[in-house]
């Protein structure tokens, strides 16, 4: 199990590097400047922005570029932004508590939504509740998040006047009046995120559900007397999570990396509207640190999936 | 316009024959900006007007909490590392300049306690220095004094370029001294007419000398107070999250009786311009967004709700087309659009002209940019009462087609015109914005009637805005024949603008395409008149000399302006916000508030 764990580990190194080549690399290619805005205005010189490019070392070839910053990232040193000149981690964690907050819950609602529909969908397939629960979850897939982003806003924010679409991080209330404040403004991109997900994932537990089903093992555990839950809980629900663990396991880095297009309609300052205005900016220290940040955890979350196997099926061993 | 008609109309507006407004539109409209004009009055001794704006508060507080909607979010906090307006106004809150620029282009004292003028003394006579007398009695929000040490080392901080400072330019050319403790004196290294620049406006905020001292230059990015302010504004600093959110409360200490009205502030940033229009004039969740860059039917649309308004504020932004005077395609010592080429057909003036006659800005205006694009024939649009023989401007393809015929371009075979061998063709490049696709569609489809053919090109903007040497469809490049796009003159003296059209500003591959002159037009009377008016000190002799240069290039074709852009806001219904289009949107802030 350790060495299993140590190799792993090992192989996981020239991976992320191989990861951060690339994506300095594509950066390094893609087109555009973090100082542009200045190029565009007559009033600031020239000189200005060649100045800046200079001592934020842009003009440095490549390859330096990329040792700098590796070299500064192997001692901890994420770097600061270009654009607001705020080292890079206390931008990654001022993110941080608002994006696990709304994206976590909204993994959570999925979950809820889609492993007792999943699970029950499939005990009866083909009955009424089971059309009706595909019938949802196709449509709930179907739908992409901006376009249900929207249709929230214009029936709960501007038809009701229900709900704020404009997220606060910070509300300037305290205790109860806090928190009830804080679940209206995050119903929205919850249930948008969260609603999509759990219908891709209703469908994913029927289908792992029904593959289980008919084995025989399942058929003797019903002949030999059980009590039909007990089947159900015990002997498929186990199995079938199998494949459904690795899903949520590897989905687990997108509940750090934020939700882009949701972030960017409710306005929620999270880690995905700090990559996409990063991005926007040609802010490389911000792009780098989230997308490196963000493939770290899809590594660490590969290996975690593969421990939780053993767990659930003790036939699996680690060589 | 010569200088004798410049001082008879000052001379109208003495004698209240001509009313300020109406002179400072004239002046936009010939080219000049809004400052210039009333540096004009001033000069001639034609006593300031009376602020229109009445701020009707009779106590500090009270107001609530101001929530505004910047969808560019603001990334920090420090006015010299400010990269856009985002950063300048969200900056703007806590730091004030020593005086701003008004909407028609007056100064009006902030930190300072009077605006120097040649009468009190504090323009000196030779140009060589300006003298400014600072408010007494003005304290930063820790309760230290404000004084003229402070604005020495404001000088001192932004003018070393260890500390990159984006307002270098408006503070390496000028040396500042301390005369007691509340005058400073700037002094010029050559007669400057416009003197105005440092410590006025969006690049003239002033930072505490006692808090930024120890980083100056190189530690410039370690000093705590960029990321929390300390500042002599009326709100001071509750918290910041850049890319997100600023907010403030009441400076209880401001140096302005009774402001300012709001308890506290907040600047939300990110999302999009039509969702932050919807959250102002439809939900009523804010009271102010900035910029809203959008289709103005759906602006109309959401105004209908009545829970706000849409605030239009001239500026000097203008959307214009380039015509190339090099070869875009020759290559010359590796580099296309070479100054040593001339452009085979666009330095024919009939073509120009045939150019200028078939771009039909008033369907531009009224298709397609609505109150936020006003057809113009010059820089700016001018009031409707204004008609000047010199700035004026048609849609007549049938003219077009007259003068290219008269030149000898005659139409060939494919309905294209020909002379010599050289076919009437040119690629038409702008960035990629759905009102600037749809304007470069009108003008193709004019063009083709006058036999004109156009190839449309259209760059995403973040390539096309930006400074990559490397690529050639930037817009300073200008590998084509004619392209579009939206320069700003929001600084309050045309002679930085106005440096676009010299020879030595023309963009090379020897100056890493960083010359402003992106036409490579090369006039030498034009160079001549540019340098003249750095030194001329009489102000309306430096506006008769502005016009003759504006004159030149609209003669030329050198451009043709298509629409002004004024900047567009978002109101709440009962707000009362004073806006000016030559400073931050925040140049008043202390005067803004809720009418009961």
């Amino acid at each position: 199990m350790s060495r299993y764990l140590i190799r792993r580990i090992l192989i996981a190194v020239p991976s992320l590097l191989g990861i951060s080549l690339v994506l300095f690399a594509v950066l390094a290619l893609a087109p555009g400047d973090p100082f542009s805005e200045l190029a565009t205005n007559p009033a600031i010189p020239p000189s200005v922005q060649a100045a800046l490019r200079a001592k934020f070392g842009l003009d440095d070839p490549i390859a330096v570029r990329y040792l700098h910053w590796l070299t500064a990232m192997v001692h901890g040193d994420w770097g600061f932004s270009f654009v607001s000149r705020v080292n890079v981690d206390t931008l990654i964690l001022q993110r941080l508590p608002v994006t696990l907050a709304v994206i976590g819950a909204s993994q959570v609602l999925a979950l809820l939504v889609a492993l007792p529909v999943g699970v029950y969908a499939a005990t009866k397939p083909y009955s009424a509740f089971d059309q009706i629960a595909s019938t949802l979850a196709f449509i709930g897939f179907a739908l992409p998040t901006f376009f249900t982003g929207l249709v929230f806003i214009l029936i709960f924010s501007i038809q009701l006047n229900w709900l704020p679409f404009v997220f606060r991080s910070d509300l300037g209330s305290t205790g109860f009046a806090w928190l009830w404040e804080e679940i209206r403004q995050s119903i929205m991109p919850v249930l948008v995120l969260g609603l999509f997900q759990g219908a891709t994932w209703t469908r994913f537990v029927r289908s792992a559900m029904l593959d289980v089903i008919r084995l025989d093992y399942v058929t003797t555990a019903r002949s030999k007397g059980l009590p039909e839950s007990g089947v159900v809980l015990k002997h498929i629900v186990r199995n079938a999570l199998i494949p459904v663990v690795t899903l949520i396991a590897l989905q687990m880095p997108v509940v750090f990396g934020g939700a882009i297009i949701t972030e960017q309609i409710f306005r929620v300052p999270g880690i995905g509207s700090l990559l996409i205005s990063a991005i926007l900016a040609n802010d490389t220290p911000v792009i780098m640190a989230v997308t490196f940040v963000f493939a770290c955890l899809v590594i660490l979350f590969n290996l975690i999936a593969d421990l939780l196997y053993g767990w659930l099926d003790p036939r699996i061993s680690y060589r | 316009m010569t200088e004798d008609d410049l001082r008879g109309m000052i001379e109208q507006v003495r004698r209240g024959k001509l009313t300020r407004r109406a002179f400072t539109g004239r002046m936009i409209a010939l080219g000049l900006t809004a400052p210039l004009a009333a540096q004009m009055l001033t000069y001639s001794g034609v006593a300031k007007a009376q602020e229109t704006f009445i701020y009707k508060p009779t106590k500090r507080g009270g107001g609530g909490a101001l929530k505004t909607l910047w969808w560019q979010a603001p990334t920090l906090l420090n006015p010299h590392f400010a990269v856009g307006t985002k950063d300048q106004d969200s900056s703007r809150v806590f730091y004030e300049p020593l005086a701003t620029w008004g909407p028609d282009g007056d100064l009006v004292p902030l930190l300072a306690a009077e605006i120097p003028s040649l009468d009190n003394g504090g323009v000196a006579k030779d140009g060589m220095s300006v003298t400014w007398k600072l408010k007494q009695g003005v304290a930063w929000h820790d309760g230290k004094p404000f004084t003229a040490d402070d604005c020495v080392f404001n000088w001192a901080y932004a003018s070393d370029p260890a500390t990159a400072a984006t307002t270098i330019g408006s503070y390496k050319d000028v040396k500042v001294a301390k005369v007691d403790d509340h005058t400073i004196r700037v002094d010029f290294p050559k007669p400057t007419p416009f003197w105005a620049d440092a410590f006025v406006g969006v690049n003239g905020m002033i930072i505490p000398k006692h808090l930024f001292e120890a980083y100056k230059g190189d530690k410039s990015r370690d000093a705590p107070a960029n990321l929390s302010p300390v500042g002599t504004g009326p709100y001071t600093f509750v918290a910041f999250k850049p890319g997100d959110l600023v907010q403030g409360k009441l400076n209880a200490n401001y140096h302005m009786p009774n402001r300012p009205y709001f308890d506290t502030i907040e600047v939300k940033g990110g999302g999009d311009a039509v969702s932050a229009a919807r959250a102002v004039l439809q939900t009523g969740e804010y009271d102010f967004a900035w910029n809203m860059q959008v289709e103005d039917e759906i602006l109309k649309r959401l105004e209908a709700s009545g829970k706000g308004h849409v605030a239009i504020v001239a500026s000097g932004n203008i959307e214009h087309i380039q015509l190339n005077n090099t070869d875009p395609n020759k290559e010359v010592d590796g580099e296309r659009s070479s100054i040593k080429t001339k452009h085979p057909f666009l330095t024919d003036p009939a073509v120009r002209n045939a150019l200028n006659l078939v771009v039909d800005k008033a369907s531009v205006h009224q298709y397609i940019y609505g109150r936020t694009g006003i057809d113009t024939a010059n820089f700016v649009n001018a009031p409707e009462k204004f008609v000047s023989h010199n700035t004026h401007y048609e849609f007549a393809v049938a003219k077009a087609i007259k003068l290219l015929d008269d030149a000898g371009w005659k139409p060939g075979a494919d309905g294209v015109r020909e002379k010599d061998g050289v076919k009437l063709h040119a690629v038409y490049q702008t960035s990629i914005n759905a009102p600037r696709q749809k304007t470069q569609e009108i003008v193709k489809q004019a063009c083709q009637k006058a036999g004109i053919s156009i190839e449309i090109k259209s760059v995403t903007a973040s390539v096309f805005f930006s400074s990559d040497v490397a690529n050639p469809d930037t817009y300073s490049h200008f590998y084509c024949d004619i392209q579009m796009y939206t320069t700003t003159m929001s600084q309050p003296d045309p002679g930085i603008f106005m440096r676009q059209f010299m020879t030595s500003e023309v963009a090379t591959r020897a100056n890493k395409w960083q010359g402003r002159n992106i036409t490579r037009w090369q006039n030498a009377d034009y160079d001549k008149l540019h340098d003249d008016s750095d030194h001329e000190l009489d102000p309306v002799k430096r506006a008769a000399m502005f016009i003759a240069m504006d004159d030149m290039v609209i003669k030329d074709v050198v451009v043709i302006p298509v629409v002004t852009r004024p900047s567009v806001s978002a109101v709440g219904a009962s707000m009362r916000v004073p806006l000016s289009g030559w400073d931050s949107n925040f140049y008043a802030l202390q005067d803004w508030y809720r009418d009961a």
